[in-house]
């Protein structure tokens, strides 16, 4: 038993060792760009989050490096580095998973609960290329391990309630551990109305209902090996987004995983994990709850992929050695059904993915080379072939109006490098960092046809031809830290060859009704995204500390166009005080005002906003009961604001109440 | 899971091409005569004291519009189907003070059959009830002529697949929708027939003038598709040829202006904001 426990440990440390800069961080001041958002050891951090009951959506924002760009009050995409869903990779503990809308409402984040995962691991550029290969980096949501601590049973309960929206939640997690069994299950169910704005301004159609339902076993077989199998149901209906002309009636999803572990500290492979996985989403929109359309519309969409991977750490020396081997096969496909309101006329179909099959499979591996006790060198490669096909004849025939010589396959070969130099001196820690990295078009950007964005209003059709676009990237980290005192300077800059982007082509007539035009994905010949932050921190005494952040980010294009969702001149500072049984935090977050908008892809002018919250948060037991309870006010000053990342400048929620409660029967 | 499909498939195809053997060899046991109309549906028989005239196409009813149309002559006598006949047809609509004709090639042999001749009419239109119309086949055989007579129905099509309109030069002409006849979402090849009134009985074709497509959904914002070519004159047979690009299914409308030899217009405009449809367009809808 204690050989176990002891094991568990050892193997959860190890585990935190390989990544980088580990810090339990959930507080907005991180900027860290390479950091892990570790949400608990168990999934709903009582201590650590302001409010329990929070989704994955918030506890993102609450990291620096992503911005969530909104459509409405659900399903938020996440952007890294100034960059979304098609230049980033975002897995499920290194599964792969793809959405099934053509119009971004459906990020893979939006598929998963808070409650199925342990933490947030996210690695700017070409260091997230471990699960896949993407120029901003790579967002991966990683389930817990199983734990065979013999601890036995152990329920929580979660239940949180908002004024603004009338927001409810609840939640139930049921736990067992035993010496060689693990089980966990647990349910989240979660329903708003429409939210308010400052000034009790009704944003229409931004409802949402949904639940998630995620089972998780686990075997020891003996000492070394053991064997994991997981599931998680996730279904949202009634979706509404304020800022597209259509919601979502269903989107839904299944993520299963069999995976096996193998570990032994004295071998030379330490530790050896083989997944087998698939996952199917389903996506609907709908316009049946808009009164007023121009035409009414069906647009279903799937997306299956089945994948693998494979992956070994060793140590020889002072090398650590990562070595991963995956692959996956996704299908998306996409169709559009139009209704005229001339009943004599037959319904419009198109597809708009038309059935692409992408097969990808590559090596990934990394050497962390301790040169002395101060300095780290890492090193990475991934190599990858992927290939592109579009299995439906129509599909290619209806491409083929725009590329007459087009085949139903394209191939390409990936290839990422990254290297990392770390050193840890005294009071300083400083690191650098270089990159080289390629992406393959989304299928989006490759085979979409006549994807309305009503964030520019134009059509947007794929290019089969499209270049894979590269990235050169360097990034720079100083952290100072004197007694009480922290300071820190973060910075990168990519520098992206033939970056994707809607070229508008005047010649084509958008199929949209009101549509400006139409864009067809093309290349530019290079586009530079650089951001910097300066952060700081100070404890006054050992439950008072305050921290301060800000940020400037900047891109252009070589066609001298800025571009779109760029972050602004943003800034926050806070107040924390924080005993064991009591914690309060006052918090001000603000934007500058976005005067380097981009006009070319549609976007305006967003004025500068700042808003108050305040989180409280109560800890007490009763008997061998622990209740936790979380509320606070979001918005104090009720302000009137949206932010860059709205989605055609969609207000944000004004004040709002909040109360979570949690009992946790131990 | 792919791995079954992919055995399903093998077991499928099997099992097909078994299938398409079998009949293979029906065929060749059968007399050629009843395998040539494979596929044909029969529109009508024209019977006489010594012959039948079988007419077929591929719907079994004649339209508005373009026709194919296959026929075969039995001899009453030998009930054998002939296959050395010369043939020409008429059809004529009678109105209430005259009489005209209609667009129509003369039935010539099928090139690899024995007794299927096979020509067209474009019926430029019809009465409310499909009456109207009569056809008359005139035939030789071994140097002696007959004739046979009868009345037909010719359906009125749901879509403007025909249009008759009087130009700038004040000729009246007819055009015609050939191609697509099974439209897809892609680039398909236009073909359209077109033809002057010379007189009531005479529609030649028309020569080396043009016409510009603009193909537009007006169920949807009546917009367009991108990379239509216009439509040329092809002097093998006589038709007009472009691209034409569908980029959904629904109902198109398919906006035409004819220009002479000279580049003149002779009917048709541009679609605009204002203006958006042209006098001259045939519709399809798939």
């Amino acid at each position: 038993m204690k050989k176990i426990i002891i094991f568990s440990i050892g193997f959860l440390c190890n585990a935190v060792v390989f990544c980088q800069n580990t810090e339990e961080l959930t507080q907005k001041d991180t900027t860290k760009l390479e950091e892990v958002i570790v949400l608990s050891r168990h999934h709903l951090s009582h201590y650590r989050q302001q409010k329990t009951l929070s989704s994955i959506d918030d506890y993102l924002e609450q990291s620096n490096a992503i911005t969530m760009i909104k459509r409405g009050n659900y399903a938020w995409e996440p952007a890294l580095n100034n960059m979304t869903s098609d230049r980033l990779s975002v897995t499920i503990d290194g599964m792969q998973l793809f959405g099934a809308c053509t119009d971004k409402m459906d990020p893979i984040t939006s598929y998963v609960d808070v409650s199925n995962l342990d933490r947030v691991s996210v690695n700017s550029g070409q260091e997230g290329a471990e699960n896949g290969h993407a120029i901003g980096g790579n967002i991966d949501l990683q389930i817990p391990n199983a734990k065979y601590y013999g601890s036995g049973l152990k329920t929580s309960a979660d239940l949180g309630y908002e004024t603004n929206g009338n927001y409810k939640t609840a939640g139930l997690d049921v736990e067992y551990s035993g010496d060689r069994f693990y089980m966990n299950a647990d349910g989240i169910y979660r329903k708003s109305d429409n939210y308010d704005a400052g000034n009790q301004q009704e944003v229409l159609y931004s409802q949402f209902e949904k639940f998630n339902l995620s089972l998780q076993t686990g075997f020891k077989l003996n000492e070394n090996h053991s064997l994991d199998a997981h599931l998680i149901y996730d279904k949202a209906t009634d979706v509404g987004y304020p800022a597209l002309p259509m919601d979502v009636s269903l989107a839904e999803a299944l993520i299963t995983s069999l995976s096996h572990n193998y570990n032994n500290d004295e071998a030379f492979i330490e530790t050896l994990e083989t997944k087998l996985y698939f996952n199917t989403i389903t996506h609907v929109m709908d316009d049946s709850k808009r009164p007023i359309v121009s035409i009414r519309m069906d647009m279903p969409g799937w997306s299956d992929t089945y994948g693998f991977y494979s992956k070994a750490t060793a140590k020889i020396k002072k090398h650590k050695l990562l070595f991963n081997f995956n692959g996956y096969y996704n299908r998306s496909l996409a169709e559009m059904t139009m209704y005229p309101n001339d009943t004599n006329q037959p319904a419009m179909f198109m597809y708009t993915w038309p059935d692409i099959r992408t097969l990808y499979s590559g090596v990934y591996i990394k050497d962390a080379y301790t040169i002395n006790e101060n300095e780290t060198l890492v090193g990475a490669l991934r190599l990858g072939f992927h290939q592109n096909e579009i299995a439906k004849e129509v599909g290619l025939e209806s491409l083929q109006i725009f590329y007459p010589q087009i085949k139903d396959t394209k191939n390409r070969m990936l290839t990422s490098l990254s290297s990392n130099y770390n050193l840890k001196k005294e009071q300083w820690n400083f690191s650098f960092g270089l990159g080289y990295g390629e992406r393959a078009p989304s299928v989006s950007e490759g085979y979409g046809f006549f994807l309305f964005n009503s964030f520019d209003n134009y059509d947007h059709i794929g290019n089969p031809t499209l270049k894979n676009e590269k990235a050169l990237e360097s990034h720079i980290k100083v952290d100072y830290k004197s007694g009480l005192f922290r300071v820190g300077l973060e910075s990168s800059y990519f520098y992206i060859m033939d970056y994707i982007v809607g070229d508008i082509e005047p010649s084509f007539s958008p199929m949209t009704i009101g549509a400006s035009g139409v864009r067809v994905y093309n290349a530019l010949p290079s586009a530079s995204i650089f951001d910097v932050y300066l952060n700081a921190g100070y404890k006054m005494s050992t439950t008072l500390s305050a921290s301060a952040s800000l940020g400037y980010n900047y891109g252009k294009g070589s066609n001298k166009e800025r571009l779109p969702l760029i972050k602004p001149f943003s800034y926050l500072a806070e107040l924390n005080y924080n005993t064991k049984m009591f914690n309060a935090g006052l918090q001000l977050e603000g934007n500058g005002n976005q005067s380097h908008y981009s006009r070319f892809y549609g976007e305006d002018n967003t004025p500068r906003y700042a808003v108050l919250n305040l989180n409280l948060g109560t800890v007490f037991y009763k008997e061998k009961t622990k209740f936790v309870v979380k509320y606070g006010v979001e918005n104090i000053l009720d302000t009137s604001y949206f932010t860059y990342a709205d989605w055609n400048n969609i207000n944000r929620q004004g004040r709002n109440f909040f109360m979570n409660i949690s009992v946790v029967l131990n | 899971m792919k791995l079954k499909l992919k055995h399903l498939l093998s077991i499928l195809l099997i099992a097909l091409l078994t299938i398409s053997c079998s009949t293979d060899d029906e065929d060749n046991m059968d007399t050629s005569s009843v395998s040539e109309v494979d596929g044909l549906t029969l529109i009508q028989e024209l019977t006489n004291s010594t012959h039948r005239i079988e007419l077929y196409n591929t719907t079994g009813e004649f339209k508005t519009g373009y026709n194919a149309v296959s026929l075969r002559v039995k001899d009453l006598a030998t009930n054998t189907y002939v296959e050395d006949a010369e043939l020409s047809w008429m059809p004529v609509m009678q109105m209430p003070t005259m009489q005209h004709a209609c667009p129509m090639s003369s039935p010539t042999k099928v090139i690899d059959k024995n007794t299927v001749y096979t020509g067209y009419i474009i019926y430029q239109m019809t009465n409310l009830d499909g009456e109207g119309w009569s056809l008359t086949v005139d035939y030789t055989i071994n140097g002696i002529d007959y004739t046979v007579s009868d009345t037909i129905t010719v359906i009125q099509n749901h879509n403007q697949n025909v249009l008759s309109f009087l130009g700038a030069d004040d000729v009246r002409y007819i055009v015609a929708l050939i191609e697509p006849s099974t439209p897809k979402i892609a680039i398909n090849t236009f073909k359209v027939g077109l033809f002057k009134m010379e007189t009531m009985m005479s529609f030649p074709v028309v020569e080396n003038f043009s016409l510009t497509l603009d193909p537009r959904m007006p169920g949807m914002g009546n917009h367009s598709s991108p990379n239509n070519t216009d439509l040329i004159y092809n002097p093998s047979d006589g038709m007009y040829y472009a691209d034409l690009s569908l980029t959904m299914t629904g109902y198109w409308v398919l906006n035409l202006k004819l220009l002479n030899e000279n580049s003149e217009v002779l009917k048709g405009e541009e679609v605009t904001e204002e203006h958006t449809q042209s006098s001259l367009y045939l519709e399809l809808e798939f």
